[in-house]
């Protein structure tokens, strides 16, 4: 049986969090993500050819969405579980009659919120630079919740296995960013050659990356159920490893 | 008949290393009493704290709290259960409000602004209820954890060193609070370091060493069985033997027959009506003491006592 009260405190405790960070979590990734949209949309964009019918500027906004998910996902919910590990005031969430449901609604749920906030204001801000339209919008915002969501869970477990704030950076600024700048956020990975376009297969974020813009422009390097598939694996494997967590008290519960 | 609030049986704890916190502890704990939990650093007291809230796995053992075993009804007996911990661990950025009605909430329950009003009057905490946790004084910040713990109306609160690093001020503040706390029916089982504060306020007392129970009883009784009354009488002319009548069990001559001590009594009173009768019965024969000193043991010697026997036998 939920929990929803403690829930719903966690949830709304984590979001009082948000907003009291708010300029710097917003503003942050908006400016960044703006930045990209002018150089590679709006000055450099307009001199490339479009791909697969899409225009340059509009063909990386799934790709620069997916990359501000998958880093603002995985650092909200790393630091929100880390930050009362590194305070102390983790006793309080292990004392209260609060289980896996109830945490993962309320850290993962916030931090997932948090990056669809931002998605909101990014898709937004893009419409500034670049001229769009989303072909099937309850499908990306479905695909936008699953993929933060998955990568809300994984933030939460680098935050408890991370026992200092660089590991807290580590997998999000040297494995995601590298891997999503790789996974064919500024092109499509039918434009490489051999042997680079089946390497570029093995990166799962290309699969991300494809399975939003197909709920964009309706096109895919790849097949977007192998996307939706490697999504939905990925959460439920998430989920499972914080269960075991849970159940074993891993680096919770001496 | 006391009603069992907290059952512990036979609970271990063996930390990876190997270090064992916990050995083989029993203990239960009734309803409305206030237990005070004594030992030296690293006994196992916070340990034990942690096992039955959750902060901790224990290697062997149950703990059943209201009736459930903990393993199994942990969500229900947690909602019942509050933890002042021994560290301020806080989100120090967030106001001192906001963080009370986030643990009621986090313990599952209504949000309530009377009762949150409540708790921060109660504990001067009212006036400073938009303020950072941070911009606190040391002191105020183990209020606000003492608020925390409070908020959802615990009946089982763990109090772990409530009073460690605080004022004089303060200190007669939270004992005061404890007294309401004790009024309203809540059981209480506090660690600390000031045995004092142990006696001061407990029913009863357990002393913990090296993760062993090593006594558990009444404070009172405590004092009674192993309490003990001092005396010495500085003579104005050595004696070499005591007068007739007076037991050599509890009274003897030291320091080259310049003082008469007196070691009896058992902590109820007696003691001192035995010193009294020393007095007369010196004053008899013509003895002239120029000084008396007399001293009650404490619990802290008392205390004291059981952990230095401890050791030797460990």
């Amino acid at each position: 049986m939920i929990n929803w009260r403690s829930a719903l405190a966690i949830y709304k405790n984590e979001l009082a969090r948000f907003r009291r960070t708010m300029f710097g979590s917003v503003v942050g990734p908006v400016l960044t993500t703006s930045l990209y949209f002018i150089v590679f949309g709006a000055a450099i964009g307009g001199r490339m050819a479009s791909i697969g019918g899409v225009n340059y500027g509009a063909f990386i906004v799934p790709g620069l969405l997916m990359l501000t998910l998958l880093s603002e996902s995985t650092s909200n919910a790393s630091f929100g579980i880390y930050m009362p590990k590194f305070t102390g005031a983790i006793y309080e969430l292990l004392s209260a009659p609060v289980g896996v449901a109830e945490t993962l609604l309320g850290f993962v749920g916030a931090a997932a919120t948090k990056s669809l906030i931002l998605a909101s204001i990014i898709l937004l801000t893009a419409k500034l630079f670049v001229n769009y339209e989303i072909a099937h919008p309850i499908l990306a915002l479905g695909y936008i919740i699953l993929v933060a969501a998955s990568f809300s869970l994984l933030g939460f477990i680098l935050g408890i296995w991370a026992d200092g704030f660089e590991k807290l950076q580590m997998i999000p600024l040297l494995v995601l960013t590298p891997l999503t700048f790789l996974g064919g956020t500024f092109y499509s990975i039918t434009m490489l050659a051999e042997p680079w376009r089946s390497v570029a297969l093995v990166n799962p974020i290309v699969y991300l990356v494809n399975g939003l813009r197909w709920t964009f422009y309706g096109q895919s390097d790849v097949n977007i159920w192998v996307s939706f598939g490697l999504t939905m694996t990925f959460l439920i494997t998430c989920v499972t490893c914080i269960a075991v967590i849970f159940r074993t008290g891993w680096r919770l519960r001496t | 008949m006391p009603e069992p609030i907290l059952e512990i049986e036979n609970l271990s704890k063996i930390y990876a290393g190997g270090f064992k916190a916990l050995d083989c502890v029993n203990l239960t704990i009734n309803k409305g009493e206030i237990f005070a939990l004594l030992g030296p650093n690293g006994a196992g007291k916070t340990t034990l704290i942690g096992a039955v809230c959750g902060l901790v796995r224990p290697t062997s053992g149950t703990i059943r709290a209201f009736g459930d075993d903990l393993a199994q009804g942990w969500r229900k007996a947690r909602r019942k259960i509050g933890l002042v911990p021994q560290e301020i661990g806080v989100d120090m950025f967030d106001t001192v409000e906001r963080q009370i009605a986030y643990s009621r909430g986090m313990f599952g329950s209504a949000p309530d602004k009377g009762r949150i009003e409540e708790v921060l009057r109660s504990l001067s905490l009212w006036d400073k209820r938009g303020e950072q946790v941070r911009t606190l004084s040391g002191g105020m910040k183990r209020r606000v954890l003492i608020a925390k713990a409070l908020s959802h109306d615990p009946e089982l609160l763990f109090l772990d060193e409530p009073t460690a690093g605080v004022d004089v001020e303060l200190r007669r503040d939270m004992w005061r609070q404890i007294d309401i706390l004790r009024e309203q029916g809540v059981t209480i089982i506090l660690t600390t370091h000031y045995i004092e504060e142990a006696e001061e306020m407990a029913d009863r007392v357990g002393v913990i060493d090296k993760g062993r129970i090593l006594l558990i009883d009444e404070k009172d009784a405590m004092m009674g069985r192993l309490g003990r009354t001092e005396a010495s009488f500085t003579l104005a002319e050595p004696i070499f033997e005591l007068p007739p009548g007076i037991s050599s069990q509890t009274v003897g001559i030291q320091d080259g027959g310049r003082t008469i001590t007196y070691r009896g009594g058992d902590g109820t009173g007696k003691g001192k009506q035995e010193v009294a009768e020393l007095a007369r019965k010196l004053i008899e024969a013509g003895i002239i003491f120029t000084a008396l000193d007399q001293k009650e043991s404490s619990l802290e010697d008392i205390f004291v006592g059981l952990v230095e026997r401890s050791e030797a036998a460990a």
